[in-house]
């Protein structure tokens, strides 16, 4: 089995850590693993990506048009921008939260995240939306919203993953002060299902 | 042997490791600088590692190990090699003793570089081998094999990956620490016949050096990394189940038609997944070249004689393809051979797997004529695959998000109390490499030029001599000023220039992720050192007017850029604050304050804040100016130029010190 993930946000919301996560959990199941993602000036508040691929038979960490099994991303606008990666059927998980971009704000346009989110329901993929912006009055915490996603795509049973192994990643990745936050985040994603 | 999921870099990193490398330097830059930190964190009592100065003090410290049996790592970015090249170009004729590998990092796209340069004809240029991965486990391997043939062949060695090599991730087995080859320096032997470069000792060497490569080039036709794979054609039956998927397939007799496809680094391992998923209709051979210098020439003989048609497939310049054009030159071959020279694939920018499979899907599909000698295109059918999607409903445009600075950094200070205090004048400003690149973005617009690193300060003179009557502004960053622009003040001083410069200084490396560098006062051996003072420096070559003052104290900022610029001669400012994403503690101590605050009764709705600074953090929602509390870090820059007072919060205690 072969599993094409891609992940997508702006700069500074993530993306790399919930793919790393994904990434560990697969692994310690003893599957091969590559991924990719944004480095350097585009993490500047910039649209960044992971892609995300396990299983045999992969040879480069990139994904093609067309091959992604789940499209994972954490704002609505980016969700969009990565669409045409997604296989026909691939499950779409998206934040509904926008995140506003300076260019937005200052040209006086109205980007909100409506349309496109629109849009991507419209689309015939299956869509999963999750209100980010009560996720973040309900957990406190606009850092974790990456493994609130994480916590609803284990759910769907898609990702190749289990929630269970992805706390176990949790309790192995990340420092000892933000796992009860990050677990936490984990079964929040989880229950919106 | 135990498994790990690694970045490409941090599999280089492992595997000089695991060769018992001594010594190791290098000079941030994207996409090399992990290779480097992660030597760093994991390194052994054995292993020196600094970030130096620069590449050229990177090169020749490196250098001076290997002369004296240290296994040596020198890590860059290509453009890094361009600093190095002076040391490199040299090294080249005298050879190192210890093995020598040198890291470059290349960037198609370029996707975080001013260039799209080769390493690989860098490597041909100054004749020396040169590795080229085509994936993190492969690089792995390489730089252990790279140490062995520096040290056998006396010479430096190059591995050169490129950017998705380098950040792509990879579960890969690893040597244990105990496993790991312990390399013991013999120490430096005095020979000055050896060690001494003059013309009649490179003249002899250079003569050494070609026989040597001759050689590597007959070693390298047998070496691993340089392969020929097979793959048969499929049966009749799965080809006319394939034809129903693919539009405007060519007429084809093609019972006997080989195809070749000639593949490196990134593209390789695209090729070889397309090719392994795709229903062939023709014979294929893939060639792998792993070492495009030198080139391994009987291998690409046997692959050219054995084919009747070739496709290249590699990024940045034509090298492989051009190993190919002269070994089937000189053995007087008729195979046709297509890449870049003859525009069949793109001429700049990064090879996608999209790119690549489009490209297989239509060379393995189209018809092809041969007359037994040679073979070409039929027609100009080009295959696709049938698509089921109708027109779809237009999707709504997308947001732009040019990368930005920072909510909350001081950079954006900076440029706005140059822009204020300057308004109205004639001015030029130099920009220069680093985050503070995007000075230029709108609505800051403060970056007139940007060349190279330290090249703004040299920039400026130069403007100055042409237009006397300009105000001219060199912007440097604090690592890029120990980089490369001391030189560049000494000259304006010397030459009697009329230039101010001004000092981004952010207590670190900001761009490439937090390097230190002489001016944070600690080193990648975790020591701590006494900093280097720009300002003695700058008043040790003669600065007479330099002033230091905290960006985000927008008043005392605005008034010292006014004062300063109008002083004759070089002169010289430092603002002073830290990168707003170094978590030091005195640095954290800074943004205590938490996000500023809107007050809707005195907001007045001119938007100035956000059409002045162009602050992620200021953003319009359901028409009114709002904060967004994720990303505002209280700096308060905001509150300072708000006409009615309607801000409030942000940081109140500015002061100015060391943060790092």
């Amino acid at each position: 089995m072969r599993k094409n993930i891609i992940l997508t946000g702006v700069g500074g919301q993530g993306t790399v850590l919930a793919s790393k996560l994904i990434a560990a959990a697969a692994m310690e199941k003893g599957i091969p693993c590559m991924s990719a993602e944004t480095i350097g000036m585009a993490q500047r508040g910039g649209s960044v990506f992971s892609h995300l691929r396990f299983g045999e038979g992969v040879r480069s960490p990139m994904i093609a048009p067309g091959e992604g099994d789940i499209l994972l991303g954490f704002e609505p606008g980016e969700t969009l921008r990565m669409l045409h990666f997604l296989k026909p059927g691939g499950q779409i998980i998206t934040a509904i939260r926008p995140v506003i971009p300076v260019t937005s704000a200052l040209s006086g346009g109205d980007y909100d995240g409506r349309l496109q989110l629109e849009y991507l329901k419209k689309s015939g993929y299956p869509i999963l939306a999750i209100d980010t912006d009560q996720a973040i009055r309900d957990l406190g915490n606009p850092k974790v919203i990456n493994v609130v996603m994480l916590g609803a795509a284990s759910e769907t049973g898609q990702l190749g993953v289990t929630p269970e192994e992805l706390k176990t990643a949790i309790r192995n990745r990340i420092p000892e002060k933000l796992q009860e936050l990050n677990l936490r985040a984990l079964d929040y994603g989880r229950e919106l299902l | 042997m135990h498994k790990e999921y690694l970045m490409g870099n941090e599999a280089i990193a492992l595997g000089a490791l695991a060769a018992g490398v001594n010594v190791v330097a290098g000079y941030p830059g994207t996409p090399s600088t992990e290779v480097l930190e992660t030597i760093a964190k994991r390194r052994t009592d054995s292993t020196y590692v600094e970030w130096s100065v620069n590449e050229k003090a990177a090169m020749e410290l490196a250098a001076g190990a290997a002369y004296s049996g240290a296994r040596t790592m020198v890590t860059m970015k290509q453009v890094g090699l361009n600093v190095a090249s002076d040391p490199l170009m040299s090294l080249e004729y005298v050879g190192v003793k210890g093995g020598m590998v040198i890291l470059v990092a290349d960037d198609p796209g370029p996707i975080s570089s001013q260039t799209e340069q080769d390493t690989r004809r860098f490597a041909g240029f100054a004749k020396l081998p040169c590795f080229d991965p085509s994936s993190a486990e492969e690089a792995y391997r390489m730089v252990q094999e790279a140490f062995a043939l520096s040290e056998e062949q006396g010479t430096p060695v190059f591995l050169r990956p490129t950017t998705r090599i380098c950040h792509g991730y990879q579960s890969l087995e690893v040597k244990d620490p105990e496993e790991y080859l312990v390399h013991t320096p013999e120490g430096f032997v005095k020979d000055s016949k050896r060690w001494v470069i003059f013309p009649r000792l490179s003249y002899a060497n250079h003569q050494k050096i070609v026989q040597r490569d001759e050689q590597l080039s007959e070693a390298f036709s047998t070496y691993p990394g340089n392969s020929v794979l097979d793959f048969p054609a499929a049966s009749p039956e799965k080809i006319k189940d394939a034809e129903r998927d693919i539009m405007d397939v060519g007429d084809v007799d093609c019972g006997t038609l080989t195809l070749g496809i000639a593949a490196s680094g990134i593209s390789y391992a695209y090729a070889l997944e397309t090719l392994e998923d795709m229903t062939l209709r023709h014979k294929v051979k893939l060639l792998k070249i792993g070492t495009p210098y030198p080139f391994p020439e009987q291998l690409a003989r046997e692959f050219l004689e054995n084919v009747d048609i070739v496709l290249c497939l590699e990024e940045l310049e034509p090298v492989m393809e051009d190993g190919l054009l002269l070994t089937a030159g000189r053995f007087h071959l008729s195979t046709p051979i297509l890449g870049r020279r003859t525009h069949t694939t793109a001429v700049a920018g990064e090879n996608t797997r999209a790119m690549v499979n489009d490209l297989l899907l239509t060379w393995l599909w189209q018809g092809y004529t041969s007359d037994g000698k040679t073979c070409s295109v039929s027609s100009s059918v080009s295959p696709r695959r049938k698509t089921t999607e109708d027109e779809k409903e237009k999707a709504p445009e997308l947001p732009v998000r040019p990368p930005v600075l920072c909510a909350g950094c001081p950079h954006r200070a900076s440029f706005y109390a140059v822009k204020v205090a300057m308004k109205g004048k004639k001015t030029v400003f130099c920009g220069d490499i680093g985050c503070y690149t995007l000075g230029n973005a709108m609505p800051l617009d403060m970056v007139d030029t940007c060349l190279c690193m330290g090249a703004g300060v040299n920039m400026a003179q130069g403007f100055g001599r042409v237009e006397p009557d300009t105000a001219c502004f060199a912007f440097v960053g604090d690592s890029t000023f120990f980089a490369s622009a001391i030189t560049g003040v000494v000259n304006a001083v010397y030459n009697q220039a009329n230039m101010t410069l001004i000092i981004l200084d952010n207590s670190t490396t900001a761009m490439t992720g937090h390097q230190p560098h002489p001016g944070t006062g600690h080193t990648m051996m975790g020591e701590i050192v006494a900093k280097i003072d720009m300002e003695q420096i700058l008043r040790g070559i003669g600065l007479t007017v330099v002033e230091t003052v905290n960006p985000l104290e927008l008043k005392k900022a605005v008034d010292t850029v006014a004062r300063v610029a109008a002083e004759p001669g070089v002169k010289a400012i430092i603002f002073k604050y830290p990168c707003i994403a170094l978590n030091s503690e005195k640095a954290k101590q800074l943004r205590t304050a938490g996000p500023v605050r809107i007050l809707p009764d005195k907001c007045i709705q001119c938007k100035k804040c956000i059409r002045e600074l162009g602050c992620p953090a200021l953003v319009v929602k359901d028409g009114k100016v709002a904060i967004d509390e994720t990303l505002c870090t209280g700096c308060g820059l905001c509150r300072q130029i708000c006409p009615t007072g309607a801000i409030e919060g942000g940081d109140l205690s500015l002061e100015v010190g060391d943060h790092a």
